[in-house]
């Protein structure tokens, strides 16, 4: 099978392997030399990816029904539950629609600098949401409530749309336009029922990514006072550390996880989305606006003033208020231990990753779907919830680990996982057997074989993943205010209790920093993005 | 072979990496840890000047009163705090009561006036502060001003005060409701708080608030409002200051507090803390800086700035009596929490 492959498609390094099992491999010898430690490293991570929600579960059966209800049916938490779902309901169409409309102006449209206009529609990624929310309550310190929860998450999270949108819309095969015109369909027609249902894929991805964001976000609706069940467990815990109330409210936001995502893989369907026919599909041809050039580029003009300028222009002028006193050593100390805090978290998350990442690509099958389930899952659930289950496990226990720097890192595997898989895979898949085989044949065993071909050939993809784990496990809040250890200061938690005291102009520099931090991975994930559409 | 050499010297740095970030706190026998519950800044003023004078290193573990009282209960035993200082009194006693706190010197306590410590000497007193209701001199004359906290459950009162309920401080003012009017009568009020008050996440912020316009007064502490007018202003210069006075809860004055954990394994260290706290030296650093809070030692007035403390007609309540649990109770069945 893999020689008919390689003799295809040219050269053995371009190839990916199929998803079949790799006969030669197999076998209780191969297995227990090779396959069964992998397995059991990635059983391992597995079971620690089920920690949250054991945590939950165990929770919810200690406390019992009656005090269960007692805590969680009463008005309040109604009134966060609709809360959170209004603002689901109102954020998402919004974001979904204005990611449409950048991504058909930038990729079908001859609006002028497309290339620019592109990256306006995804440079507000640097932002982290809460420097959003600071931006604009020192714009307009009476915003709060749901408007204005809405405006701020639009304006944080539309790029998570574009970005899968845009990169499906590249790939769309014109012709499927070109027969519904010729059959007599106008353009408005033919975006609706021949374009618009391409791209369902891209809409859910980005859709799913925006309404798990809105559901963990904590601080980007803690400034504006908008009450989510993520703040209110915020408050619940910072006013009875691991208590019950906090616990059950997260066991209600895992039920909301999950709840999204079987809706999420409803609207997804199992239709085909890959093109048939022979050669290589033409690229789109893009279309003239005319009279509406200008204002297209109005509308783009408003979104970077909005999204960009607000939290730049805020960040300038608080630095300017703030002179030279705010650059404080307890700055450079923090960015310090976000660094080291970040590049260890990226490590150890990476290094988890491995071994499922390897199994997908190598020996895929029921128990590794299993199992890749289990480390994908995790990273959906709210930071939150995993500081919750990590805080109450370690002190009742496995207090060795509590308030340790492994556990922070542990929460930063946990929440960035499926991140490094998507970093890792796609390069182990480029590496082929047939070079490990070659090194066995001259005398090195499957280990070395591996270490010495595979993992360097996987090296991009391991850099990839070590940069979108680190990046963001830097400007990560909820679950490093709950687990730092005694004496960590993150630049996120720095700038969180600095303007929880409103102390906004000693806030800017480490807004300032975290940007700049996050500038690379905005950039990552943008090439990234658009190497998978191929051009 | 190089390469796998090159390759195991990485794993070999990264675990080291790893090793030393997970060494908790790994000086500790050298370090004191103290969680913080009162303002970093002013916790921050103070370690530094005792570290600087006595050489004992400190590492803060900051923040808010019931959510760390609520820790060094779960921890129990094992907590790793040394020291525990808070804003408000009800979280102390809470640590107090699960029986984690050594006694204090004899020597710390002699230097704090009777009225601000508990007579067994288990925690002590390190500053105090004055619940006040700022308002916005433009919307309010002094006659439409509340005469009690009470009143504020009026429903002419609907959507014009602000408060922020999830922190420790108001938790407290409420705690002295409870001990002055009951259970019932507190349960009445704070669900007619749920109905009228404009809710925030902090003093600072409720009294920014106010100060844009959004409410008519909040319920605060004395020293965000004359922290600020001593700064720029920028937050407060819409507002003046009413006293309730008149023993009511709202004249209530809470006790911000230091306490020694008896699993501390540098008891030496912990207690020379305190006491440097509650000393003459600590005590300077609360009159001016930009604490401006009330002092307790023995014979040292406050800052010019804040009302006399015999004017305020506080209500008498033993701190001890101040039952957070009780309040977060009470609160969440408001719906508060």
């Amino acid at each position: 099978m893999n020689s008919r492959n390689s003799a295809d498609r040219g050269t053995p390094w371009t190839f990916v392997r199929p998803a079949v099992p790799d006969r030669s491999w197999s076998g209780w010898r191969g297995f227990a030399s090779t396959r069964g430690p992998v397995y059991g490293a990635a059983l391992i991570i597995a079971l620690l990816c089920l920690l949250p929600i054991g945590f939950i579960v165990t929770i919810a059966l200690q406390a019992g029904w009656d005090a269960a209800s007692a805590l969680l049916l009463r008005p309040r938490v109604g009134h966060l539950l609709l809360n959170t779902l209004l603002l689901e309901l109102c954020t998402l169409p919004a974001a979904l629609t204005l990611a449409l409309a950048f991504a058909w102006l930038t990729e079908r449209t001859t609006l002028p600098a497309a290339r620019l206009l592109s990256w306006l529609a995804i440079a507000p990624l640097a932002v982290p949401a809460f420097v959003h929310s600071y931006g604009w309550i020192t714009l307009v310190p009476s915003m709060n409530g749901l408007p204005a929860a809405v405006l701020v998450s639009v304006l944080a999270y539309t790029p998570f749309v574009y970005l899968p949108v845009t990169a499906q819309l590249r790939r769309l095969d014109p012709a499927l336009e070109d027969a519904a015109a010729s059959l007599g369909l106008d353009p408005l027609a033919i975006f609706c029922r021949v374009i618009l249902p391409q791209l369902r894929l891209g809409l859910c991805a980005g859709g799913m990514l925006v309404a798990l964001h809105l559901l963990a976000e904590y601080g980007l609706f803690a400034l504006i006072r908008f009450e989510t069940l993520t703040t209110a467990i915020m408050d619940q815990f910072q006013s009875a550390h691991s208590a019950p109330l906090a616990n059950l409210l997260g066991g209600v936001l895992v039920l909301g996880c999950l709840a999204l995502m079987a809706i999420e893989s409803l609207i997804r369907g199992a239709g085909r989305y890959a093109r048939l026919g022979p050669g290589a599909a033409r690229r789109a041809p893009r279309r003239d606006l005319g009279p509406l050039t200008v204002p297209a580029l109005v509308f783009f003009l408003s979104w970077a003033v909005l999204s960009l300028a607000v939290p730049g222009g805020t960040i300038l002028r608080w630095l300017a208020a703030g002179g030279w006193s705010v650059w404080t050593p307890s700055l450079a100390l923090a960015f310090t231990q976000t660094i080291l805090l970040s590049l260890a978290g990226a490590l150890l998350t990476t290094a988890a990753a491995a071994p499922i990442a390897w199994l997908s690509v190598r020996a895929p099958g029921r128990l590794q779907r299993l199992l890749e389930t289990c480390h994908s899952y995790v990273g959906s659930l709210p930071g939150v919830v995993v500081g919750l289950a990590l805080v109450t496990v370690t002190v009742s226990v496995a207090l060795p680990l509590y308030q340790t720097m492994l556990t922070l890192l542990l929460a930063y595997m946990l929440l960035f996982l499926p991140r490094a898989l998507a970093g890792l895979r796609p390069s182990l898949a480029q590496a082929p057997i047939e070079l490990e085989r070659a090194a066995m044949a001259l005398g090195r065993t499957h280990w070395q074989a591996f270490f010495v071909i595979t993992l360097r050939i996987a090296a991009p993809g391991a850099a990839a993943s070590l940069a979108l784990v680190g990046l963001g496990a830097s400007t990560e809040l909820t679950a490093t205010l709950m687990l730092a250890p005694n004496g960590v200061n993150t630049l996120a938690t720095g700038f969180w209790s600095l303007t929880n005291e409103i102390d906004y102009a000693a806030a800017a520099p480490y807004a300032a920093m975290m940007i700049l931090a996050s500038l690379p991975l905005t950039i990552i994930l943008r090439n990234q993005s658009m190497r998978v559409s191929g051009r | 072979m190089h390469n796998r050499r090159h390759f195991f010297v990485s794993i070999a740095s990264a675990l080291v990496l790893c090793q030393m970030l997970a060494a908790p706190a790994s000086a500790q026998q050298t370090t004191l840890v103290v969680y913080n519950a009162q303002h970093p800044s002013l916790t921050q003023g103070w370690v530094d000047a005792f570290t600087k004078e006595t050489g004992i290193a400190v590492t803060l573990r900051n923040g808010n009163d019931t959510q760390l009282g609520n820790q060094i209960v779960q921890e129990g035993e094992r907590t790793p705090a040394d020291v525990f200082l808070t804003e408000n009194s009800p979280s102390m006693v809470l640590v107090d009561n699960a029986g984690l706190l050594a006694p204090l010197s004899p020597e710390t306590l002699a230097g704090v006036e009777p009225q601000f410590r508990p007579s067994h000497g288990r925690w002590t007193g390190v500053a105090a502060r004055a619940t006040i209701f700022v308002y916005d001199k433009r919307k309010l004359t002094q006659d439409a001003l509340p005469k009690s906290l009470m009143d504020l459950a009026g429903a002419g009162w609907k959507g014009r005060w602000a408060a922020s309920p999830s922190g420790g401080d108001f938790q407290a003012i409420v705690g002295a409701m409870l001990e002055l009017k009951g259970e019932d009568a507190t349960l009445t009020w704070l669900k007619a708080m749920k109905q009228n008050a404009v809710i925030y996440r902090g003093n600072s912020v409720a009294m920014k608030a106010v100060n844009a316009g959004e409410a008519d007064g909040a319920i605060i502490y004395h020293y965000y409002w004359i922290g600020d007018q001593a700064r720029t202003g920028e937050n407060s210069g819409n507002l003046a200051v009413h006293y309730f006075g008149n023993q009511d809860p709202g004249a209530f004055v809470s006790i911000s507090t230091a306490g020694v954990l008896k699993t501390s394994k540098q008891p030496a260290a912990a207690q020379a803390l305190v006491k440097w706290i509650a000393g003459r030296k600590g005590q300077d650093f609360v009159l001016t800086g930009s604490a401006y809070v009330y002092p307790v030692g023995e014979g040292i007035t406050a800052n010019e700035r804040l009302k006399p403390m015999v004017d305020l007609q506080a209500p008498k309540i033993d701190p001890a009596k101040l039952d957070s649990r009780k309040v977060s109770e009470l609160m969440i069945a408001a719906g508060l929490l």
